[in-house]
């Protein structure tokens, strides 16, 4: 049994641990979370020429071609790193997207744009309140061209183009809906930047008035590939909140050690001793379950679906939980901006709900494990 | 990254498939499978008898103690190879509970630490059963401070003379031996005045009594000890440095990989799929669907912790400290899932026993679960242990360290 990363993986999370500590201080996610840029730039062709951006996708598209565990390794360092950079809706959703359902065409036009930093894509699925389902979905598709409001869409102000999910009937059935790709810089559509959770992160709501668009995946395919793309983005946000969690946990160890307080080391009270621990059990379970997850994506095996909700749920805890207490470590200073830890609790609590709230994974994870029962 | 055995692995683990689907009493597979916390006894037989009849038909066919040296009825088969064992061995693993502790922790103690002779003489039928070991170190005046243990050890001639008072120990009451951890010198700060015997349980003088725990049951006793005497010989390590030999058979205790943790869990999820409640399935219920969902992510997160150690053991590598949580999450678990499968039954949840939903299954589980938290390091000891070890936090501060044994103070009040 070899329930673990390979040597090579580990020393690729060690490089890309290395350029991040360099290129991605706090300092620098600050620029960003103060509002001076939408994100940062250099990082971000800096990751391009590391050949992060492209690491899962094929070589006959521009990619490095080596999997999704080194994705999954990658990840893991970009939320330590609180990266500023549209890499889960570039990398997780539209490239997955592309890569389950895109036509040859469709990939070579943007697959090679991802991997070389030159596309921002992302993935237009929510229209306001609710989680993903067929219902919510109520942006019309008609002769390739699509009308509607999607909200909030990750990184959409910076996004060259998006995957869009759209109705193409109204019988009630999953078959209603397809994808479709649009070039938004091609027109058509008009672009709201959202005041957000995580400024390090944008969301915007876009309108499609009468826009013009191309299929992606087959007409009635949408709801089944979108699930696909949810459940790999899944895991790979796993593994950045699983990073995250991680850094929350030292910060507040270290400071723990640093902290004198009633004369002593404040990690020498219990009470401040068992929060750290009790992080390190919720970290140590997500990182598991992510690790299981990362298992069942990088061979595609049949228990994806379930190992996608159990590393989603355990991660989004795991992130939220030690976020929060790293704030409560710190006491007062924690709550301050000039501190760093509000940064992760923003990250913490925006992942929280990108790809569906925790009720709906909770939700999700129930019906798939009685579906493999059933089996 | 992949579950897959290396040829080697996969070739013993046929070999023991084999045996044991040859040699396993079958005819209890099914109540060992439905055991649960709380409730392990065999209907039809003397669970010690089976257990004790299985053991020695393991040794004898050399399954026993696998990672024991041969010479002392093990097989000397790597860490790895335990755990396979373990996997195939499935529900009869049940049959070992009795034998933990003497397999545990009295054998490496005892083979770290006790004469050539002693080793070749006592551990085969350790191993093989036939002599079961008991671990006497808790006292009513240290439970997570076993340090400040009270039983006296006095040297008299070639023999140690024993009076006092050990509890919570597992199974004295069908022991032949016990490792015994006593105090030699009370005029010395608490960790440096002990040291450590191994005894014959039906030593004049030794008085076992069951404790009737919370839950009813007696897995646990008091033992008394009356001027017992041991020869010299029976002492493990030297004179005042039993502490440090205590921690050779704790750090055993702690680290046995792959041995299942009980949650709860796959017996709540069976309960649920098929329970009906007063407005419908329960699985189909938001609320109980919720926490089940908490729960099964704690269940598989253990699950999958478990396979990265074990994938550590499988290169020959050291497990890191990850697997620590296991004690922690499992026990707070077990009890809360237990609580919350009363829950669903509605006011009928308070009938324990025979009458009760699934004969009581998780009313079993709810009386016995307080023990699971406390035994072998609370809760508490497990998180400090976690901030310790793990996080490098700094200890407690030990205001009796220094402090000569005899001076430290008994009394919280008055």
């Amino acid at each position: 049994m070899n329930f673990d990363f390979s040597d090579d993986q580990k020393q690729l999370r060690d490089q890309a641990r290395k350029f991040l500590t360099e290129k991605c201080s706090p300092k620098a996610v600050r620029v960003v979370l103060d509002g001076k840029a939408p994100y940062d730039k250099e990082l971000w062709k800096g990751l391009a020429e590391m050949g992060f951006l492209g690491v899962a996708i094929p070589e006959e598209f521009g990619g490095a071609g080596a999997g999704h565990l080194e994705l999954c390794v990658i990840a893991e360092e970009m939320g330590r790193a609180n990266a500023p950079v549209p890499f889960s809706s570039t990398v997780y959703l539209a490239a997955e997207a592309l890569l389950i359902a895109g036509s040859d065409a469709q990939k070579k036009k943007w697959l090679p744009a991802i991997a070389s930093g030159e596309a921002i894509g992302t993935l237009a699925l929510f229209e306001g309140k609710g989680n993903p389902a067929p219902n919510n979905v109520k942006l019309t598709a008609a002769n390739g061209v699509l009308t509607g409001v999607k909200k909030p869409v990750p990184d959409g102000a910076i996004a060259d183009f998006a995957v869009v999910a759209a109705r193409i009937g109204s019988s009630g059935r999953d078959s209603d809906i397809s994808l479709f790709l649009v070039d938004l810089k091609a027109g058509g559509v008009e672009v709201k930047s959202l005041t957000n959770l995580d400024p390090t992160r944008g969301q915007a709501e876009i309108t499609f008035k009468d826009c013009k668009a191309e299929p992606l995946g087959a007409a009635g395919e949408g709801w089944s590939i979108l699930t696909q793309v949810l459940d790999r983005a899944a895991v790979l946000c796993a593994f950045e909140q699983v990073g995250g969690s991680d850094r929350a946990l030292e910060m507040g160890r270290d400071y723990a050690l640093d902290r004198i307080a009633f004369g002593r080391q404040i990690g020498s009270f219990q009470a401040v001793k068992h929060m750290l621990a009790d992080m390190y059990v919720s970290a140590t379970l997500a990182r598991s379950n992510s690790y299981y997850g990362a298992w069942a994506l990088s061979t595609n095996a049949a228990e994806l679906p379930e190992a996608a909700a159990a590393a989603r749920i355990s991660a989004t805890q795991a992130f939220q939980h030690c976020a929060k207490n790293n704030i409560q470590v710190h006491g007062g200073m924690g709550f301050t901006w000039e501190f760093d830890c509000h940064m992760y609790y923003r990250r913490a609590n925006a992942m929280a709900l990108g790809l569906g709230s925790l009720s709906y994974w909770e939700d999700q994870l129930i019906d798939r494990m009685r579906k493999k029962n059933a089996a | 990254m992949n579950f897959d055995d290396t040829p080697q692995e996969a070739e013993f683990r046929a070999t023991a498939r084999a045996w044991i689907s040859a040699n396993a009493p079958k005819q209890y597979e099914d109540e060992l499978r439905k055991s649960s916390l709380g409730r392990t006894a065999l209907k039809s037989a003397d669970i010690l008898e089976v257990a004790k009849a299985w053991q020695k038909k393991k040794a004898d066919a050399g399954w026993a103690c696998l990672h024991w040296p041969k010479e002392y009825g093990g097989r000397g088969s790597s860490p790895i190879e335990r755990v396979i064992w373990q996997q195939e061995e499935g529900p009869f693993g049940q049959l070992s509970r009795m034998f933990i502790i003497g397999h545990g922790m009295c054998g490496p103690t005892m083979m770290a630490f006790a004469r050539e002779e002693h080793k070749r003489t006592y551990l085969p039928p350790l191993a093989s059963g036939e002599k079961v070991w008991c671990q006497l170190f808790s006292e009513p005046a240290g439970g997570s401070d076993v340090a400040g243990l009270r039983t006296r050890a006095e040297k008299d001639g070639d023999d140690w003379v024993i009076n006092g008072q050990k509890i919570w120990t597992s199974g004295a009451h069908y022991s032949d031996y016990g490792i015994l951890l006593t105090r030699t010198d009370p005029t010395v700060p608490k960790h440096k005045g002990l040291t450590m015997f191994f005894l014959d349980m039906k030593s004049p003088g030794v008085e076992v009594r069951p404790i009737k725990q919370a839950s009813g049951a007696s897995d646990f006793n008091e033992v008394y000890f009356t001027n017992v005497r041991i020869p010299d010989h029976q002492r493990l390590g030297e004179v005042g440095d039993g502490w440090n030999v205590s921690l050779t058979t704790l750090m055993n205790e702690r680290s046995a990989i792959g041995a299942a943790v009980s949650t709860g869990f796959p017996e709540l999820f069976e309960y649920c799929s098929s329970l009906m409640l007063d407005d419908g399935p329960a699985i189909e219920d938001r609320a109980v669907r919720s926490k089940l969902a908490n729960w099964a992510v704690k269940a598989s997160g253990l699950k999958y912790t478990s396979m990265r150690a074990i994938s550590a053991l499988s290169k020959g590598e050291r497990p890191g400290p990850e697997n620590s949580i296991g004690k922690l999450v499992a026990g707070s678990m077990i009890q809360d899932v237990a609580t919350y499968a009363l829950d669903l039954q509605g006011a009928s949840g308070v009938i324990s026993g025979e009458d009760a939903e699934l004969a009581g299954r998780f009313q079993a589980m709810l009386l016995r679960a307080p023990g699971t938290r406390v035994e072998g390091g609370t809760d508490e000891i497990m998180r400090n242990i976690i901030a310790e070890r793990v996080l490098g936090l700094p200890g407690d501060i030990r205001v009796d360290k220094d402090v000569p044994f005899n001076k430290i103070p008994t009394k919280g009040r008055g």
